[in-house]
């Protein structure tokens, strides 16, 4: 794949970057999936006060605009690491899965075996560990792939503004310094095809496994369409 | 009553994101504001710094909840003090000239993005058993809706603009025609938006396409449609009246909401070919610390989305009366 300005081989920046790029998605795509799921559940599961507050600071971070705002904060905060640009991440994105979340846990605490749970006197704790939880995986499981996505294109476009870490080498840091070096004018198009491919390659990647999940959990979209009059 | 109660919590939205404005360049560690005036020692001019200070209350000793009140005075005043990268254009004057490039191109953008995909998702929604009508597409689409958009600019830019040379290679207007409502100025206006709309379109005709394809799915398999079908009523009716009509409602929800986020949409779209909207220059103020610059910006956003959001309420209660009973 050639060299890029400094000389430093492409191919070897565009695998090394892949360990910052896989970082970003894994990591804030976990914590978002993990801040979405405490907030969700404890807003649907203890309803009342709890539940007012939770989902008013939900919809408020649901209605306040993700990239813009990801954009000035980072530019406030001076970042010398992946950490700071992964929490980021996170708290700006975290809303849309507590909200279907919290409906979900809503519906299930209402069904009878989770009712009979409670009623036997057990923790809530284990009712949400045992029957609250195991029934929405899919669309924990579906949320955590969504927030991946989006943690790695959000990702990719900070970098590319030059607003995250541009020290170490990621896909979208290896777009900044193809943007920066002028890689368009002079025809270097293995500066930038690579990095962006990749990106490409392993979000389209995590989509098909998310409309996979999809395919096999929602039994409306797997049944067959009725024809009758064929 | 449930307009209002919907009103009233926008508008608390509203407070908590000019709050958010006061607080954050006070969280930051360090002084954002004085590193700016130390690095511009002496070339600053007065009325920039004060701006400054006014934003970030330094330099003065009046306590943070007098400070925080006349913040909010100052921004329900529409008084957002003077851009330090169009020096001395008032902020104000910054966005004016920059939202109508916005919403023409991110506007007509979401627009041909939602039309397109949702025709094409009703069609492989109908025919979802056909590869060529619905698997391919789908895969396809859900690898566009994942790439960033604003490579698929940079990619089309190279190869569009640089090798083949058909396109601008940046701007929104060719600069030696004057701005008038002429001919000549609207083509060059709609040949330097091509690739950017080309760009914007295909990677968001996905996720309409998707969405829609989905609850046409899901709307067919509802006993209704199948009684339709024994009644003999013909494809094309059942496809159109009966379920493009009931999936159509979730799309209407989220276009509104696209609408809204129009001002805010594509930052970066818009870096790659320097098209002088809102997003463009929001990396440059953030580039040039250009604080009320931005906070500005922000706030210009989040009105946008908050009317959207309002006005999807009042056309949800008034499609499905049913929500406002909760």
């Amino acid at each position: 794949m050639g060299t890029n300005s400094l000389g430093q081989d492409v191919f070897s920046q565009l695998v090394y970057g892949t360990r910052v790029s896989l970082l970003v998605a894994f990591a804030a795509g976990i914590l978002t999936t993990f801040i979405s799921l405490v907030v969700g559940i404890t807003a649907g599961y203890l309803r009342g006060i709890a539940d007012g507050i939770l989902n008013w600071i939900t919809n408020v971070f649901i209605v306040l605009p993700g990239l813009p705002l990801l954009i000035i904060v980072s530019s406030y905060w001076n970042t010398k690491s992946e950490w700071p640009i992964i929490l980021i991440i996170s708290m700006t994105s975290w809303a849309y899965g507590a909200r279907s979340l919290r409906a979900q846990t809503l519906t299930l605490r209402e069904r009878d075996y989770v009712l009979h749970a409670r009623l036997v006197g057990r923790s809530w704790w284990k009712v949400v560990g045992t029957e609250i939880l195991p029934n929405m995986l899919s669309l924990v499981i579906s949320g955590l792939l969504f927030s991946m996505i989006g943690a790695l294109l959000a990702e990719a476009g900070l970098d590319f503004l030059g607003l995250g870490n541009v020290n170490t080498v990621s896909w979208g840091v290896m777009l900044y310094w193809a943007q920066n070096n002028e890689a368009m004018v002079n025809g270097l198009w293995w500066w930038f095809v690579p990095p962006g491919a990749a990106i490409a390659i392993f979000g389209g990647a995590l989509a098909l496994i998310n409309f996979s999940i999809d395919e096999i959990t929602n039994p409306r979209l797997r049944r067959k369409k009725v024809k009758l009059n064929g | 009553m449930y307009i209002l109660k919907r009103f009233l919590f926008y508008v608390s939205i509203f407070w908590a994101a000019i709050t958010l404005n006061f607080i954050l360049p006070r969280m930051m560690p360090g002084n954002a504001a004085s590193s700016v005036i130390a690095r511009a020692r002496g070339q600053m001019p007065p009325q920039a710094i004060k701006a400054l200070e006014l934003a970030f209350g330094i330099n003065n000793h009046t306590p943070m909840i007098k400070q925080y009140f006349g913040y909010l005075w100052n921004t329900l005043h529409g008084d957002f003090g003077v851009s330090f990268t169009y020096f001395p254009e008032p902020v104000v004057q910054v966005i004016r000239s920059a939202l109508p490039w916005t919403l023409f191109l991110i506007g007509s953008s979401t627009i041909l993005g939602f039309l397109i995909g949702t025709v094409l998702g009703i069609y492989s929604g109908w025919r979802r058993d056909s590869m060529l009508a619905d698997g391919a597409p789908s895969l396809l689409f859900m690898i566009l809706n994942s790439i960033p958009q604003f490579w698929v600019a940079l990619v089309f830019l190279f190869i569009l603009s640089y090798k083949l040379g058909w396109f601008p290679i940046a701007h929104a207007y060719d600069i030696s025609i004057p701005v008038t409502f002429s001919w000549q100025f609207v083509l060059s206006v709609l040949y330097y938006a091509t690739l950017p709309l080309l760009a914007l379109v295909i990677t968001s005709l996905g996720g309409w396409s998707i969405g829609m394809r989905n609850n046409l799915v899901s709307v067919l398999s509802e006993d209704y449609i199948m009684l339709a079908h024994m009644k003999g009523l013909p494809d094309r009716q059942i496809m159109m009246n009966y379920g493009a009509r009931n999936a159509m409602l979730p799309q209407i929800t989220g276009f509104a909401l696209a609408i809204g986020g129009i001002v805010g949409g594509a930052v970066v779209v818009e870096v790659v070919f320097s098209y002088p909207g809102i997003g463009y220059a929001l990396y440059q103020a953030v580039s040039n610390h250009d604080y009320p610059l931005m906070q500005t910006i922000f706030l210009i956003i989040v009105i946008a989305v908050l009317l959207a959001n309002f006005l999807v309420d009042v056309l949800y209660s008034w499609l499905d009366p049913r929500v406002a009973d909760v």
